[in-house]
């Protein structure tokens, strides 16, 4: 709200509030209609899938959980189940609760704005266009035996048998992943002092813990993908 | 012609009308306002907001979206809960029946199921249009977690609704799903560490989702439980909680 002094010398108050009936309450119904209208058009047109029935002897191939999780499935080619079903989602659902707590940064609050909160928002939409990359390749590149795809290939049951994988010797993988996660969280902060004072040493550390495990992620990928590399860290009990 | 004001009198002016609609319709501030906080459906708004906030450039209209489509999905879901019953020997067939006996049957699960996938869209966008504008920052953080477990449960519903026609697809996508739980750490019989609490197929998280050591009838009965009654009914509630926060935060976000 703002109080202006009028040439007449009377105060007049401005505000930028205007009715909800009819200014919102209009476009929410118009935004209604069009949902529905939208969804019946299409439930007109095309039905939804409806397999035989299930048959527990019978796998499908591929077996494919519910698009919004393929990237999730996707992951379980470059990491065990315990990490790319259980452990992955957990940190993803954490972080996102965590980062109003993460980010106090006081600027960008309620507009639009990439120039005053760079690294929040290239840290987000990076993340939100990975989750959503893997579910395009997970949807449509992902054939029989989870094998690859392009989308102008034909889905076969003989294609070119992948390559052997090989993990890294365990010092190695163990100097690798500490060396990432060490380096990663000192340099910032040596670097990019008032980054750091900012944040705080909590704050600091969870964002970049955080931040690290998303890129780890992608670096895993990465690994496996060029090196033919299966595991970082491999032992009797748990595998990276 | 003084027959249509005359009749509009007629109908308005009497007490049986006036005992439900409190107030005249003349375009008026006073009336503006009333139409919001004199109607129980409307007053979850406040009779006046800022400007910016009712542009959908702002807001993309996504939040609203995802509130209108649980409505849809709730009553085609109470439409298919008609037809459907969650017993093994049934539900397939429940479903094939609605696809080509049921008059509009099809039109009906179409139309619930493509909402669904509508849903998880709009709920995602929403959240993504809250983050651009900054929106969980001070005083809305915790407005935010509440947002993140809406979003977490909107999967969740999605999720249990595939299994309920029985057929190949949901089968085996809660097949490869629930696998997962499997290699929980600690709690999954296959996961690191579980040898710790003695984890074995029939006492593990995964058990316990399916009721059972492999998804048969007490899975499916489950699935349904969670998608027609428990999640829809927590997600309510969160719901409330989420819009009355909006209000409670100082309405909707904006450049101070
Ligand atoms: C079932 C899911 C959800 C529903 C029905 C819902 C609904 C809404 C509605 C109607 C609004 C008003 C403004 C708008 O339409 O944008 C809103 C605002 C908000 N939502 Fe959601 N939402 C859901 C999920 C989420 C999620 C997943 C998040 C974030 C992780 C979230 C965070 C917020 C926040 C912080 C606001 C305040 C925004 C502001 O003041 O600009 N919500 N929500």
């Amino acid at each position: 709200m703002e109080v202006r002094l009028e040439k007449k010398g009377i105060i007049e108050f401005k505000d930028d509030k205007v009715f909800t009936w009819p200014t919102l309450v209009a476009k929410e119904f118009l935004a209604a209609i069009f949902v529905t209208v939208g969804l019946l058009f299409y439930s007109y047109f095309v039905d939804a899938p409806l397999r035989e029935l299930s048959n527990p002897g019978q796998a499908e191939n591929p077996a494919k959980a519910p698009w919004y999780f393929l990237g999730l499935q996707e992951a379980l080619v470059y990491f065990d189940p315990w990490y790319a079903g259980v452990v992955l989602p957990s940190i993803i659902i954490l972080g996102l609760i965590l980062i109003p707590y993460l980010d106090n940064n006081p600027k960008g609050n309620g507009y639009y704005t990439f120039r005053e909160r760079k690294f929040a928002v290239t840290t987000f939409v990076f993340g939100y266009i990975f989750w959503y990359v893997l579910i395009y390749i997970g949807t449509a590149l992902r054939g029989p035996f989870w094998a690859f795809f392009w989308p102008w290939e034909k889905w076969t049951h003989d294609f070119p048998t992948p390559p052997p994988l090989h993990d890294l010797p365990l010092p190695l993988g163990i100097v690798l992943m500490g060396g990432f996660y060490f380096a990663g969280l000192t340099l910032p902060a040596l670097v990019k002092r008032d980054f750091f004072m900012k944040l705080g040493v909590i704050r600091y550390s969870l964002t970049m813990g955080l931040l690290l495990t998303m890129i780890g992620t992608v670096i895993k990928m990465v690994f496996r993908l060029a090196f033919n590399v299966k595991y970082i860290i491999a032992t009797p009990w748990i595998n990276i | 012609m003084k027959l249509i004001p005359d009749l509009i009198k007629k109908i308005t002016d009497n007490e049986i009308w006036k005992s439900v609609f409190r107030h005249g319709y003349t375009d008026t501030p006073r009336n503006r306002a009333l139409q919001i906080i004199s109607n129980i459906w409307l007053h979850l708004h406040p009779a006046k907001v800022r400007e910016h906030g009712t542009k959908i450039r702002f807001t993309w209209c996504m939040g609203g979206m995802t509130f209108f489509i649980f409505l849809f999905e709730t009553i085609t879901g109470i439409l298919l809960m008609f037809y459907y019953v969650p017993d093994v020997n049934r539900a397939y067939a429940d479903i094939v029946d609605l696809m080509y006996v049921v008059p509009f049957g099809r039109f009906l699960r179409n139309s619930h199921r493509w909402g669904a996938h509508a849903m998880v869209i709009t709920v995602s966008v929403h959240m993504f249009r809250v983050f651009l504008t900054g929106s969980y920052k001070p005083p809305r953080q915790f407005n935010w977690v509440v947002g993140v477990i809406l979003l977490v449960l909107t999967f969740l519903l999605s999720f249990t609704g595939y299994l309920l026609p029985w057929d190949q697809l949901g089968y085996w996508a809660i097949t490869v799903g629930t696998n997962m739980a499997r290699a929980t750490p600690f709690l999954g019989h296959e996961g690191p560490f579980s040898y710790i609490l003695g984890m074995k197929p029939d006492n593990d998280v995964r058990f316990a989702l399916l009721g059972g050591t492999s998804i048969d009838a007490p899975a499916l009965l489950r699935a349904y439980v969670w998608h027609c009654i428990a999640i829809p009914v927590i997600a309510s509630a969160l719901m409330m909680v989420h819009f009355w926060r909006v209000r409670k935060d100082g309405g909707i976000s904006g450049p101070l």
